[in-house]
This record gives structure tokens, C-alpha cells and sequence, in this order.
């Protein structure tokens, strides 16, 4: 199975990145666009099936390796690509 | 050696950071690397600056999972002295060693300059009187803009955990903060790089005074006082 994180920064947190491409996006004329953040996905094959087993597992690696709970928010997807 | 620095594939201040503690201040230092356990005798770790692991995924993200890092968080827990520098305190941030994280720059620069900085009545040994109410120490980041939750930044306030505040602030790091220690007071963390100003070619003899206000234990001798 295939499974896809989305790693985000916490809305809390500044996001600059977000910041400097919403600034972009709004000097090529979009002026209807707001709240740009930049987040990155992580994509992994993985043996196995969905079950909260392997939810435990995906979560130990995005709270610890693949994001930052300090600053950051996750969610995955997994198929069965 | 008494104080090992820590070498991750990618850093890059390792060896000032011997080159200041064994050659200028004169303590036996020595480089260790990251798969290696943490020599025994060792009394203070540096973790130094650089770009451990090509800075992917986050600052410090995959050094703070090196094999090192078990014994580094033991060492520390047995209230060992632990300094991390620049990509150094990214790193302790990571591992949780210190609170907190780093994130990018607000201004989306690269900051590379002798920044002002005013130092904190932290604890007893990392104070205004003991170092001086104001530095210039070298900076260098893309990520040195520290945040914390609410909760965290109240109670780093209410322990004087800060040590520096940027003095004007280079990169949007809340309440200005450049560096702090944990609440026991043996794990330092900071942007600037007290080793890159230790001798008379460097742009300022700033960053003895932090070395020995971190080192002193060791020292068992007061801080240089750079008024002298």
C-alpha cells in the first residue's frame, strides 16, 4: 500500500515561506488569494493493510521524525496503489 | 578529552569549536563521531553548527535519531554539560533536550553578520555581571527563528531560562530570543557562534565569555570579563 503525509505548519505558527509566495501569487494580479501556507509531502510504499496497527506505527514515525509537533500538523492518506 | 564535539555528516563548525576549547581556552576537546558512543570521561558535549544531514526534512530532524543521541540524552539527564550551537540547538530542540523549535527566517534571508545581543541574568553563571550586559557575537542561519507555545514561552520567562536576546532581531524570533537553557541549567542552546569570536583575527573577542560561562565547571575559575 502507498501512504501519502501531508506535513503543514501549525496555524499558529508564522508560516514566511507561506508568506513570501502568497506575496507572488498577489503581484501576478491574483488579489482574491489569501492565507498561502507552504507545507512538503512525505511518500512511502508500506507492507501491509490499513488497520489501527499500522495507524499506530505511521503516527509514531510523523510525530517523531516526519513532523515537528511543535510547529507542525500531519495527516496521511493511505491506498492501495 | 573532556569535552567531545559531536560530528554529524554535514556540520561544519566542529572544528572551530575544538580549535576555541582546546586551543584558546585549553581544555583537552576532541571530535566524535555520530555512530560512536559518547567517550567515557567526557564532562561537556558541544553540539556544534553546520547543516547536519543536508538540513532535510527539518534543522536537526534525522541528527536528532543518530546513535549518538541516546547517550547524549543519558549524559545530559545525569545533569552532563551540553552546548548546542546554531544547527546545534536546532538539534537539541528536536530531541527535546531544550524546548521549543526553529523555524525560518520571517525576512526569508539567509542572516550572515556580527549581531548585538544583550545578555540575560540567567543563572549564576551565565549573567550580565559575569559576561556583559551587551555582546556582538557572529550569526549565520536561514532557521534561527525560535518558537515556542504560550505555555513554554511563560515558563522559560518565569525560569530566566533565556540567556540572549537579539538586540535589534534579525529574523522574527519571539520575544527576541537567541539562546536559552534547560530549567536544571546544564543544557545551553544558541544561534550565535561564540567560537567564531575567540581570537584577535576574528571580528570580536565576544564569544570567551560565553565559552567560559558554559565551560566553567570545568574551569573551576570565573568568567573572562571582557571589560578587562
Amino acid at each position: 500500500m502507498k501512504v501519502t503525509v501531508f506535513v503543514s505548519p501549525k496555524t499558529t505558527v508564522l508560516d514566511p515561506q507561506g508568506a513570501a509566495v502568497e506575496q507572488a501569487i498577489k503581484s501576478l494580479g491574483h488579489h482574491s488569494i489569501e492565507g498561502v501556507r507552504v507545507g512538503k509531502t512525505v511518500t512511502f510504499q508500506m507492507e501491509g493493510s490499513d488497520t489501527p496497527e499500522i495507524r499506530d506505527e505511521i503516527d509514531r514515525l510523523c510525530d517523531g521524525l516526519l513532523s515537528n509537533p511543535v510547529i507542525e500538523d500531519y495527516r496521511y492518506e493511505i491506498t492501495s496503489e | 578529552m573532556k569535552v567531545a564535539i559531536i560530528q554529524f555528516p554535514g556540520s561544519n563548525c566542529d572544528w572551530d569549536a575544538e580549535h576555541s576549547v582546546q586551543n584558546v581556552i585549553g581544555l583537552p576537546a576532541g571530535r566524535v563521531w555520530h555512530k560512536d558512543p559518547l567517550p567515557e570521561g567526557v564532562e561537556a558535549v558541544i553540539v556544534p553548527g553546520g547543516f547536519s544531514f543536508g538540513d532535510y526534512l527539518r534543522c536537526g530532524a534525522i541528527a536528532r535519531f543518530s546513535p549518538i543521541m541516546s547517550d547524549l540524552q543519558s549524559f545530559a539527564d545525569q545533569g552532563g554539560q551540553v552546548l548546542g550551537i546554531c544547527n546545534g540547538f536546532q538539534i537539541l530542540c528536536e530531541s527535546g533536550l531544550l524546548p521549543g523549535a526553529l523555524v525560518r527566517n520571517d525576512c526569508m534571508e539567509f542572516r550572515c553578520l556580527n549581531q548585538s545581543l544583550k545578555v540575560e541574568d540567567s543563572n549564576e553563571r551565565f549573567n550580565s555581571e559575569a559576561l556583559a550586559a551587551q555582546l556582538t557575537l557572529p550569526i549565520a542561519h536561514g532557521e534561527g527563528n525560535y518558537r515556542a507555545d504560550t505555555e513554554v514561552l511563560t515558563d522559560l520567562e518565569a525560569n530566566n531560562q533565556v540567556l540572549l536576546r537579539y538586540a535589534p532581531n534579525p529574523n522574527g524570533s519571539i520575544n527576541d530570543i537567541a539562546g536559552i537553557r534547560n530549567q536544571a541549567g546544564n543544557v545551553y542552546g544558541m544561534m550565535p557562534h561564540p567560537e567564531r569570536a575567540v581570537e584577535s583575527h576574528h571580528p570580536c573577542l565576544d564569544g570567551l565569555p560565553v565559552l567560559h560561562a558554559f565551560l566553567q565547571p570545568l574551569l573551576q575559575t570565573s568568567p573572562v570579563q571582557l571589560s578587562a
